[in-house]
């Protein structure tokens, strides 16, 4: 399973623990997650699914590319961060 | 229960309260967060905050009378049917995600728990559950007109204004920067356009004067004479008597130029505004702050600035940054340079509160 790390900044406003999830996108990971955690998904998505202009995810290091349908492969062995962008403050 | 003022800021939420030596800020709330605009709702208590979280995005807070803040649903546009192409007036596809909450109010007294929002990008919204769900009203959102609506002084279109009719709760009136004002009769299900006789200064025929395109920058209504309103426009100012069928533009010195006004709440002949240089360059003239009040219907107005900087003052007051209270004797003003005055005596005489504020988005009575 993909293990996700979220910003400690969004802790200030949802509960966001370290999770693991199953997918072979890092969407399928993302919406495993925010199934149960709607509040947090909306933080870090907007309303089309769509991850939000100013936030970053970064995959095993590497910058996401698909930003709208998060189509980025992730392996079982995946590290995920949901980040801020440094933009957008 | 004595007034206070609720001040919404780039850094936070401010109540501000009456004490012993004046008006002094009495609390904040979500500080460092941006809180755009606040509601509060006297049928049942509830106050409202919108923020506008430059990462994690749009967010709306109730606070129960006697209670906490708590997260509320937020207004979201639905998904947009593939293929579909949406542009805006100026041809630019219409992204269909609330950018902001740019307007928020109450339904009428016999609609407990009805509220509505007016958004970026264009969409209108109600609750009827206080705030825990939204419905976009698809009536107005889907009308082909909607895609002759302008960007203003923002990229995209929004509703700033929304006035819920005290004669029948069915009727709302919205005011869009750019796209004129809307009028429904039937609680949402129809709309006509009712910008009839606003104008831009410059631009050919036909396009200076279509209503589908101003750019009402604020429209108030008259609560005891309801068929009475006022807008501060881009371009001057303007009133109707007529339920906002035709308007009338009026003169005012040393500007016409602005953002807010209100409108005492039983003389229709009295309201405020905050004047500034038009258009780029969005300061009050000559460095003085001035708030002008008329109180014969346009035909003359007063320039007020007892207690406000008139040397090297560039405060801006945004659209809902100045406001009335329900006697229509106090106002309240802040400015994007943090300072926030209260008047008590209609604007004669102002009280500097704060000069120290973070940026003030908006001031409302509660």
């Amino acid at each position: 399973m993909a293990k996700v790390f979220f910003t400690s900044n969004l802790r200030r406003h949802v509960d966001c623990a370290t999770a693991e999830a199953e997918g072979a996108t890092v969407g399928e990971v993302l919406a495993r997650i925010f199934a149960t955690q709607e509040r947090l998904g909306f933080y870090v998505l907007d309303e089309q699914g769509r991850l939000r202009k100013h936030m970053m995810v970064l995959i095993d290091g590497g910058r996401v590319k698909d930003r709208d349908k998060l189509t980025d492969p992730v392996a079982a062995s995946s590290e995920i961060y949901v980040m801020q962008a440094l933009s957008g403050g | 229960m004595a007034q206070y003022v609720m001040v919404s800021t780039r850094k936070g939420l401010f109540e501000v309260k009456k004490r012993s030596k004046g008006w002094e800020i009495a609390s904040a709330d979500f500080l460092g967060d941006n809180v755009t605009l606040s509601l509060h709702d006297p049928r049942d208590g509830a106050t409202y905050a919108a923020l506008n979280h430059g990462h994690f995005g749009i967010k709306l807070h109730r606070r129960d009378r006697g209670g906490k803040w708590q997260e509320i649903a937020c207004p979201k546009y639905p998904a947009k049917p593939e293929g579909l192409n949406d542009l805006d007036g100026w041809g630019k596809p219409v992204d269909w995600s609330t950018q902001l909450i740019w307007a928020l109010e109450t339904g009428g007294r016999d609609e407990p728990g009805m509220l509505w929002a007016g958004t970026m990008p264009g969409g209108l919204f109600r609750s009827r559950d206080r705030g825990d769900s939204w419905d976009l009203i698809r009536s107005l959102w889907d009308m082909p007109d909607r895609n002759k609506w302008l960007g203003g002084g923002a990229d995209i279109p929004g509703i700033h204004s929304i006035c819920v009719d005290p004669r029948s709760s069915k009727t709302v009136r919205v005011a869009v920067s750019c796209g004129g004002v809307w009028t429904t009769h039937d609680g949402g299900k129809s709309w006509e356009q009712n910008a009839h006789g606003m104008h831009f200064d410059q631009g050919p025929e036909g396009v200076a004067d279509n209503p589908h395109t101003q750019d009402p920058h604020m429209m108030v209504q008259c609560a005891a004479k309801p068929d009475r309103f006022w807008v501060q426009h881009h371009c001057g100012i303007y009133r109707s008597a007529d339920n906002a069928r035709s308007w009338q533009e009026v003169k005012a010195s040393p500007s016409s130029f602005g953002f807010g006004v209100v409108v005492h709440p039983k003389d229709p002949d009295t309201a405020w505004f905050v004047p500034g240089i038009k258009d780029e360059k969005r300061i009050p003239v000559a460095g003085a702050l001035v708030v002008t009040r008329t109180r014969d219907g346009g035909k003359s107005f007063k320039a007020l600035k007892k207690g406000l900087p008139q040397q090297h003052a560039y405060d801006v007051v945004f659209r809902h940054g100045l406001a009335l209270d329900r006697t229509g004797k106090r106002l309240a003003m802040g400015s994007t340079t943090g300072n926030l005055w209260v008047s008590e005596n209609q604007g004669d005489s102002w009280s500097k509160v704060s000069s120290t504020l973070p940026q003030v988005y908006a001031v409302r009575w509660a």
